[in-house]
């Protein structure tokens, strides 16, 4: 199953009850979300942990746009719209934790 | 039924504060039309949603509570809550005005994973 | 594969619409299909012909007309929530078709992925 994150981790709970509640599988952060990604977020640690088991992605446009496209933290991998399209095909179902 | 497919309806967001809880149960009903296997979640400040008591008078909203009680009329029985999500807002069963199934974080997970179709809201 | 999509956000207020918009392009491009395009709640604005963005910035509106266009893809927004909020035939904008909840549900039913943008 596909999660897909797209608020920031330090406004919303969003991220926090994805990664406690979900049983894993690969995860992508938009929009937002894509601030919990970066080095130095709060969030780093929690992904970092979550690394292992849920295959996390970032949206790179989103990234880019919000001028921290060079501080994607290691282990996260950068997809473009077209990876996005490529993760929502290679999974079952896909959830929006909105 | 065979052919049916999952719907899982989760619910995240606290009634009245934003429309999302109401319009999401409009979902569910006409779903319920389509002879899919349908149920609901309740995480994070979706599980106010089902609060019993609910008085509305006062904000000129429409207290929609009681239809979630017309639910099962409609053969949607499945109504999932999350415990942590229930007991970080000191909330028991008792306090919710339908019959509702509580599972930990890990089987709610579990059951998502086991769904076709996800609409959150 | 064929794709479903939820936009549950107005325009311009929400990145929502232009995640979608952007998904269902690579979608297309790919080889896909985007079969339909549910607007729910607040994203039924995205339906609204009177839109009229500065020049300079994205026209939101027209982008979905042009994609249904190009790709016939199904534009429906939910009647229930436009009417709430004052979208109605009178100032639908073109490519665009208000119709029931059911077309939700059935997008569910019929398309192999339905994805969803919100807030």
């Amino acid at each position: 199953m596909l999660h897909i994150i797209n608020k920031s981790p330090l406004s919303s709970v969003s991220l926090d009850t994805c990664l406690n509640t979900a049983a894993g599988g690969d995860t992508l952060l938009i929009e937002d979300a894509v601030y919990a990604a970066t080095k130095g977020n709060a969030a780093e640690a929690k992904l970092k942990t979550a690394m292992g088991k849920f295959k996390l992605h970032v949206l790179m446009p989103d990234l880019d746009a919000r001028g921290l496209g060079d501080r994607l933290m290691d282990g996260v991998i950068a997809v473009d719209y077209a990876g996005f399209v490529d993760l929502t095909s290679n999974n079952k179902t896909c959830q929006s934790w909105l | 039924m065979s052919d049916a497919k999952k719907f899982m309806f989760v619910n995240r967001k606290a009634p009245y504060g934003t429309i999302y809880a109401l319009e999401s149960l409009e979902v569910v009903l006409i779903s319920a039309a389509f002879d899919q296997d349908v149920s609901l979640a309740f995480l994070d400040d979706g599980v106010y949603q089902l609060k019993k008591g609910q008085q509305t008078k006062g904000i000129e909203i429409k207290n929609f509570s009681p239809a979630y009680r017309a639910l099962e009329d409609y053969d949607v029985e499945k109504l999932y809550v999350e415990k942590e999500a229930m007991e970080a807002r000191g909330l028991s069963e008792e306090d919710f005005l339908v019959n509702v199934t509580v599972l930990s974080r890990a089987e709610m997970g579990k059951l998502m994973d086991e769904q076709d179709v996800v609409l959150s809201f | 594969m064929k794709f479903g999509i939820v936009v549950n956000e107005g325009p311009y207020q929400h990145q929502a619409s232009d995640s979608a918009y952007l998904f269902a392009k690579a979608a297309i491009a790919k080889g896909n299909e985007v079969w339909r395009v549910f607007f729910y709640h607040d994203g039924v604005q995205n339906a609204s012909k009177l839109t009229e963005p500065p020049q300079d910035d994205r026209h939101i509106v027209n982008r979905w007309t042009k994609l249904a266009e190009e790709h016939k893809v199904d534009l429906v927004v939910c009647v229930a929530a436009a009417l709430r909020r004052g979208i109605k035939e009178e100032n639908l904008a073109q490519g665009f078709r208000i119709s029931g909840l059911g077309q939700l549900v059935e997008a569910g039913i019929k398309c192999d992925r339905l994805v969803t943008f919100g807030d």
